[in-house]
């Protein structure tokens, strides 16, 4: 017998298996894809009591080895060891919703009959005292032939158990495939095995009855949805604020600092404009990102998640597709990135690749980034009613214009493109349940780091060419820096094509590089303004008041207009060519994308001149 | 009568199942959750803005929601 490398969590969705999975791992985590295949792999250390440790996998939440989704695709073949590249776990540990077994060893005994070394996680022991079920782990144990470890995952129990067990699993090693049955004869087996296990049952209201009856009401769920997402969104403008304020005082102290010690030249210039400004300028949004994903971790950890979807299905269904779609399309308010991978919990081909098309119309964080410089820039700071900014409303409408865009291109899309039957809405409404602070806190860590890597990998390197190609060849006397040098030259081309929709040059110069990424368009404009200012007070000009003088509010209204629709980031890009196997969809969205970011934003030049705001 | 008109809170039995009125991945999802012939059930809320669909219905321990033209074709008896 080999030794121990490597287990897997299997069960159900909603079995409580990532809760499962924090508390085994902690934060010794790590999010990669499986070869092949765009499936999330998540895989973590699991220290034994030997003090080895050893590598474990959440497998995606499956109901049963016959896959309807790419999820469950994944988990039937990574168990079955069909996934080329990827060795099959040598223990599989399957989590058991306690509170919900007759549903739940429906799978178990489909993965124990395969007959590899396997384990039993009964979790969620609290969830099912709380519906007033007492359970005997022991004659769970008996009827099922393997080794049942009870567990509360959210409050750590039963996890050094859980680690014997498994270690115990290994060297036990495999035993007889079990004779196949069919889903009927598991579902009987299961109901009896359950009722055995099930020492006594006294029937209490349950909790999420109650709380259904007021969250899924015909009129109050939906005002209490809308009432919800309003607040998500007013939290993350105005609770972000003094993070970011704060945030943006320790760059600038940094700016002063490097500016001091460093005599004047180009390496000052360099670190002050190049890095400092452009990075600068985009790290100070991670406040709001954090308390975005925040709510989205909060709202899908407590169960909430899945009652908007069924809540928005009836509307979703107006545009052609399903509830389903709802929890990707709010994600990518976050960001499309995750919001695009969580696709692949709709099982409709034509509904997934819909919505995966029209997820970038969702205003993602970088794009707050864009629209904040600019709102605080030109929009007045009034107030147009009690509690309601002038600032916030423009922020509110340039959102819903992304949401009514999306709605529209998906009508569209569903008659044409993706024209199909509509797909259907099935789905487990799981219990609700208290989000875990500490699982909230590894979900929001792995998140800032990904934004934080990308600030500091691909908006470093974007922003450092960008100062390079602005800054060379150096400008002859009497000749503006940016006109003489090689972006300039490539910006002056450019131009050409957006300036009928009110674009000047800066702008051109900015979107170039912001293909990478949204939010580099702010800190281009940050360092381009920063170069073409020579002067020392000019240069200490915020950069709010350097677009002041340089555009008109028809120009900053078209440039807003523009991002509502610019496919401008990359890694959405790279990840839609990644969901949908090859660079038709991706060429498709990028084309259609733009084509509306340039009717659009024209539209909106063209209708401020006529108004006179020119 | 059919799982669609069935009255909010009224237990019932599942007593046939047209499954060729659904799409094959749509079968075994709801298989999956426990949908089939002998089922007990009760339809616990409607949906909203207009139509009454999507339904949640109370199978086992569970709340599933699915759409009005998919509990068409089931067939269900009260008890």
């Amino acid at each position: 017998m080999g030794t121990l490398r490597s287990a897997a969590l299997v069960g159900n969705p909603n079995a409580g298996k990532s809760a499962l999975f924090n508390a085994l791992t902690g934060a010794r985590q790590k999010i990669a894809n499986y070869p092949g295949v765009t499936v999330e792999r998540k895989s973590g250390r699991l220290l034994l009591a030997s003090g080895e440790a050893i590598e474990l996998t959440d497998l995606p939440g499956s109901y049963g080895l016959n896959a309807t989704s790419p999820d469950e695709e994944v988990t039937r073949r990574v168990i079955l060891g069909e996934l080329a590249g990827e060795l099959p776990p040598q223990v599989l540990v399957v989590v058991l919703d306690a509170s919900n077994l007759e549903q739940h060893l429906v799978f178990a005994q489909e993965v124990i009959a395969l007959g590899r070394p396997t384990v039993v996680a009964l979790n969620m022991l609290d969830l099912a005292e709380r519906d007033g079920l007492v359970i005997d782990p022991l004659a769970l144990e008996e009827a099922l032939g393997v080794p049942v470890v009870p567990t509360v995952a959210v409050r750590r129990k039963g996890m050094a158990e859980l680690a014997v067990a498994i270690e115990a699993a290994e060297a036990r090693g495999s035993e007889h495939h079990r004779p196949h049955t069919t889903l009927t004869e598991r579902r009987l087996t299961a109901q009896a095995i359950a009722q055995a296990a099930i020492v006594s049952e006294t029937s209490r209201h349950r909790l999420h009855a109650r709380l259904d009856r007021l969250l899924l009401h015909p009129w109050a769920g939906p005002l209490i949805l809308f009432a919800l997402l309003f607040v998500v969104f007013q939290a993350v403008f105005a609770w972000a604020q003094p993070f970011a304020d704060a945030l943006e005082g320790v760059v600038g102290w940094i700016a002063g600092k490097a500016h001091d010690a460093l005599p004047a030249g180009l390496l000052r210039d360099f670190l002050t404009d190049g890095v400092l400004a452009g990075v600068g300028s985009v790290v100070v949004f991670l406040p709001q990102i954090v308390i975005l994903f925040f709510f989205i971790l909060a709202l899908e950890a407590s169960g909430y998640m899945a009652r908007a979807a069924f809540l928005m299905d009836r509307l979703m269904a107006r545009i052609g597709l399903s509830g389903r779609s709802f929890i990707p399309l709010l994600s990518s308010f976050a960001c499309a990135v995750p919001g695009i991978m969580a696709t692949r919990s709709i099982t409709d081909p034509k509904d997934r690749l819909t919505t995966i098309l029209i997820a970038p119309l969702m205003t993602c964080s970088a794009r707050l980034p864009v629209y904040a410089v600019i709102i605080a820039a030109f929009i007045p700071a009034r107030s147009v009613g009690p509690g309601l900014g002038l600032q916030g409303l423009v922020m509110f409408g340039l959102y819903v214009a992304g949401i009514v865009a999306a709605m529209l291109v998906a009508l569209v899309l569903r008659r044409s493109v993706t024209k199909g039957n509509a797909g259907g809405f099935i789905m487990e409404l799981p219990k609700y349940q208290m989000p875990r602070a500490g699982d909230l806190a590894i979900g929001l860590l792995q998140r800032s780091w990904i934004f934080l890597r990308r600030a500091g990998t691909i908006i470093l390197t974007v922003t450092v060419v960008l100062w390079l190609l602005l800054n060379f060849p150096r400008a002859g006397e009497g000749q503006d820096q940016v006109d003489a040098s090689f972006a300039g030259k490539v910006a002056n081309g450019l131009a050409v094509v957006v300036e009928p929709i009110g674009f000047n040059r800066d702008i051109a110069l900015a979107l170039i590089p912001a293909m990478a990424a949204r939010e580099v368009a702010v800190s281009s404009l940050a360092t381009s303004y920063a170069v073409a200012s020579d002067d020392e007070g000019a240069q200490a000009m915020k950069l709010g008041a350097q677009l002041k003088t340089h555009w008109s509010l028809a120009t900053a209204l078209a440039f807003l207009a523009w991002f509502v629709f610019a496919p401008q980031c990359m890694s959405t890009i790279a990840v839609t060519r990644r969901e949908t196997n090859g660079w038709k969809w991706p060429a498709f969205m990028l084309a259609y994308l733009f084509g509306l970011a340039y009717v659009f934003a024209g539209l909106t030049y063209w209708t401020a001149v006529a108004l006179g705001l020119g | 009568m059919t799982l669609d008109s069935l009255p909010i809170g009224q237990r019932a039995r599942v007593i046939a199942i047209d499954w060729s009125m659904l799409e094959p991945d749509e079968v075994q999802r709801l298989q999956g959750l426990g949908i089939e012939v002998g089922a007990r059930l009760a339809v616990a809320h409607r949906g909203v803005f207009g139509g009454r669909d999507p339904i949640a219905v109370l199978i086992g321990r569970m709340t599933v929601a699915l759409r009005r033209s998919h509990a068409r074709a089931m067939v269900v008896e009260p008890v």
